[in-house]
């Protein structure tokens, strides 16, 4: 047993008679480099860790959590902990979980070849990477940051229920945010690569994208107001799946807040759309071997031809809802509670590339990126109005870069109106894949 | 905390090796928070966490590292490892003296987090669940969030600057879910102050809940917003997110300084109707953006940005104000001690002009009312900015009529601070979550009501 479950078990073995316990404790090292104009503009290194204390007694639920291991920080979170749990309501589906015979899959998420490469060696690569952006084009005037990242971290879940769970990953990015002037205009676009250590990190692409997108849009101005089908980037694609993911969760249908409540085995999305969440993949950011319960990740199919098969369950909502948990627990770190939510969505790919799917839009436009998702999509009533740019497609080509217009219509209706799904998959850092995917009758305000 | 001994060896370490600032940040939060959902008390949290974050500015560069070990040698090593950006080994010491400590203590009438009983915290949020519940029959789902922190800091640097402060941040909100034939529809309302418990005297947790149950019911008959351009009637408070989003981060001087802003090298000129007079004021009340010192040791100030339309200053923290030679506008905030500070906001306001709100929807044939905005986003180096509504109507001949659809409204900062053509007297304030970069600080936003003669609105109907 590592040190961190070492502090798991001393936590929960101090459960009293009738009281369940969950000690999640975690450790993290960050690396974080910024560079900007050929210089360290600042350079993180840092160790952080805590823990996170679940009490159930007398099916009443109690948090607390402490930004350290030191024990009497530990301590104080415990006594807390179990005081809080004494004002909460009684819900006789409260309780921790324990082993089902689902057995983890071995994922290979850490890579002990990034602790071996010095500070310097992620500096250069973050100059590198500034230099590259600014040689591409000369109307890249700046690159308002270049970035290097990396984390590794380590966790462990015990409960004295019999979940045992620990969890390792390595993680490391570069990303570079482009200004692109021309005759006093000026665009900006961002470009990054993600693996699990250097070596597998792409500096061309994250170059190149950058580049190509700050500078393709030089020109654009606000398009004419009307419906139209648009092209959503793998990057937007991403973030539409992000929020689908909040229908899905069994939780928000048990309380009354989701879309699809009510609608299992209807057609809630065109036949195109297959859906599934499948952190077992080791190609998705949100991989990993055990959910935020400790129980072994599986695949659920969520969305098959169209039709509503599945949502997603943690340990609570699965026995108020009379299923079994999909093992879709996940916690945003040692300071709050486990909750519902999807890790690595992935939507069936299509057969063409984005290339072949512009040839066959004949008026529509490419969205490469959407702003205010947060005040401007509503989940819940599935209203949909987010700002967008990106260039007009006319008769199955790219035409002119168009900004400053937003796109609105339902989430219902997007899924509905999906007539492609493209086939370049892009394992981006969040919890749903990127592809291509082609939408009609969406409204675009302009002018 | 610490004693300043110890603080003073730590920043001597941090510029052991060359560096011309050294700043040590400790905090020392506590916090609780409680949820009601569907029915019950959910969950009731609390947290604590300590640590200190340690920079060293040598030339362009910053080296940071930060520790939740705060004894001597936890400090040294954060030291050590935030000065390894200084590559050259040649101490240039110089004496470093701490002014004699600055202090800022809670005023007298904060009633601290820990001094009230979880039971009463919960009874609130009770209350407005059933308050949200009895207002309508359409109202099926209700959850209730409340939160306090309790934040000592400690700042010390290189320059001579020792403050301590304590803040005190409580919060409330509602959200409730109504249902009808037309499916579902949300309402949020919330009310957040740098106060402690004793904020429960001034606001009023009913009507809280009772604007976010009738913003809900209304939509439910609410028709999609129109898409195009129409002129647009901010109703004061809210709004503010307006010129949070237009102009307020495009004035945060690390955007000036990486040529990243459309207001950059505009000082002096007409950048807004002459009706516009900007403030940042982290010194408001005990507004949600409000402190008595910056996270790097600065008493807030207030900081008129533009005047009569005309760029007056950018807002500034101590890294941009040392690299352009000024003093900084005390708006260095941070996160928490794990974060390097940056440029951000306090409390962003326009100041009231002298129209009354029902003249300016008067004299609006056709429009949009906008009476709650949710949030928005910008980007700075082109002025492209969205701002959402979440309760809005038709303005028709001059009067407000049927409800609309939430959507976003887009624009571009410098465009639409010109086309302002009204600003009423109904001044107001409202609390927000403002993220830059990754950090999320608590601000305030503040306007009269305003029109914009012009904006495009993100629906789905034929304006």
């Amino acid at each position: 047993m590592d040190d961190l479950e070492i502090i798991a078990e001393k936590i929960v073995n101090q459960a009293k008679p009738g009281e369940q316990i969950e000690a999640f404790v975690a450790w993290d090292e960050e690396t974080s480099i910024r560079v900007y104009n050929a210089a360290i503009e600042n350079l993180s290194k840092s160790q952080s860790s805590g823990v996170g204390i679940r009490v159930i007694n007398n099916h009443r639920q109690g948090f607390a959590w402490a930004g350290t291991l030191d024990p009497a920080a530990i301590d104080f979170a415990l006594s807390e902990a179990r005081d809080n749990a004494s004002f909460a309501t009684e819900d006789e589906y409260l309780g921790l979980g324990s082993p089902d015979n689902f057995s983890p899959k071995n994922l290979d998420l850490w890579r002990d070849e990034l602790a071996s490469h010095p500070t310097e060696e992620k500096v250069t690569l973050a100059l590198d990477l500034e230099a590259r952006v600014k040689n591409l084009d000369k109307r890249i005037k700046s690159v308002e940051s270049a970035n290097y990242g990396d984390v590794s971290s380590i966790a462990a879940v015990l409960t004295n229920t019999g979940m045992h769970a620990n969890y390792r990953q390595t993680f490391s990015f570069i990303a570079a945010h482009a200004i692109a002037v021309d005759n006093d205009e000026t665009q900006t676009g961002g470009g990054y690569s993600v693996g699990r250590t250097l070596s597998e990190l792409d500096p061309d692409k994250a170059a190149s994208d950058a580049s190509m997108r700050a500078t393709r849009l030089l020109g654009a101005s606000k398009p004419a107001s009307a419906k139209m089908t648009v092209l959503f980037d793998p990057q937007v694609t991403t973030t539409l799946l992000a929020i689908i993911a909040g229908i899905l969760s069994g939780e928000m249908v048990l309380k009354g807040r989701s879309l699809f409540a009510g609608r299992m085995d209807e057609q809630v999305a065109s036949g195109v759309i297959s859906l599934v969440d499948d952190p077992t993949n080791p190609s998705a950011f949100g991989a990993s071997i055990y959910d935020a319960e400790g129980y072994p990740s599986r695949s659920t199919s969520l969305i098959t031809n169209g039709v509503l098969q599945g949502f997603l369950y943690d340990t609570y909502s699965a026995r108020r809802a009379g299923v079994s948990t999909t093992a879709s627990a996940v916690r945003g770190g040692f300071s709050s509670t486990p909750g519902v939510g999807a890790r690595a969505l992935f939507l069936s790919p299509g057969l063409k590339n984005q290339p072949e799917l512009i040839t066959s839009i004949d008026n529509g436009v490419l969205v490469q990126s959407i702003s205010g998702v947060h005040s401007g999509v509503n989940p819940i009533s599935g209203d949909f109005s987010v700002g967008a740019e990106g260039l007009l497609i006319r008769s199955g080509s790219l035409g002119r870069p168009v900004k400053e217009f937003t796109i609105a219509s339902s989430l219902q209706r997007i899924l509905q109106e999906v007539v492609a799904v493209g086939n370049d998959v892009d394992w981006i850092p969040s919890i749903a894949a990127g592809v291509s995917l082609v939408v009609e009758g969406i409204s675009v305000s302009g002018t | 905390m610490i004693s300043p001994e110890v603080i003073h060896k730590v920043l001597a370490s941090a510029v052991s090796r060359g560096g011309e600032f050294a700043e040590i940040f400790i905090e020392d939060k506590q916090s609780s928070s409680a949820s009601f959902d569907d029915g019950k008390v959910e969950e009731l949290s609390s947290g604590i966490s300590k640590g200190a974050g340690i920079r060293v500015v040598v030339g362009d560069t910053t080296g940071f590292a930060h520790t939740a070990d705060l004894s001597e040698p936890g400090l040294l090593a954060a030291a050590e490892a935030a000065r390894s950006v200084a590559l050259s080994a040649d101490s240039n010491a110089r004496p470093i003296v701490l002014d004699s400590a600055v202090s800022y203590r809670l005023p007298d009438e904060i009633l601290i987090p820990s001094s009230i009983g979880k039971r009463e915290k919960i009874e609130l949020l009770e209350h407005m669940n059933q308050v949200a519940r009895s207002s309508s029959g359409s109202i099926k789902q209700v959850s209730a969030g409340f939160g306090d922190s309790y934040r000592k800091i400690l700042v010390a640097n290189t320059d001579g600057i020792f403050a301590t402060d304590e803040q005190v941040r409580t919060r409330i909100s509602v959200s409730v879910v109504a249902f009808g034939d037309t499916g579902m529809q949300t309402g949020y309302e919330t009310a957040a102050f740098t106060m402690g418990y004793e904020m429960f005297n001034e606001i009023d947790i009913e009507e809280l809940a009772k604007l976010a149950s009738e913003r809900a019911v209304r939509k439910l008959s609410a028709r999609p917003a129109p898409s195009g351009t129409l002129p647009v009637v901010l109703k004061g408070g809210s709004g503010g997110i307006l010129f949070h989003e237009a102009c307020g981060h495009g004035l945060e001087a690390d955007h000036i300084i990486k040529d990243s802003s459309v207001y950059k090298g505009k000082i002096g000129e007409l950048v807004a109707s002459p009706l516009i007079t900007l403030v940042d004021d982290g010194t408001v009340g005990k507004q949600w953006g409000s402190a008595q010192i910056d996270d790097e040791g600065k008493p807030s100030q207030r900081n008129v940005l533009i005047k009569d339309g005309v760029l007056t200053d950018y807002m500034w923290d101590g890294l941009r104000a040392r690299k352009s030679n000024r003093s900084s506008s005390g708006n260095g905030r941070r996160q928490s001690y794990q974060h390097l500070p940056m440029v951000r906001m306090t409390n962003t306001y326009l100041l009231e002009g002298d129209e009354k709100p029902e003249t300016i929807i008067e004299n609006t044939k056709h429009g949009v009312y906008v009476a709650r905005l949710g949030g928005g986003q910008v980007n700075t180096a082109t002025g492209d900015f969205v701002f959402g509504m979440t309760e809005a109507y038709l303005i028709e001949n001059g009067e407000i009529t049927e409800p609309l659809r939430d959507a976003n409204l887009i624009g571009n900062g410098p465009e639409v601070l010109k086309n302002i053509d009204a600003v009423a007297d109904d001044f107001s304030i409202t609390p927000g979550t403002c993220g830059k970069d990754g950090q999320s600080v608590p601000v305030g936003c503040g306007q009269a009501t305003v029109r914009i003669t012009g904006v495009t609105i993100g629906g789905t109907a034929n304006g």
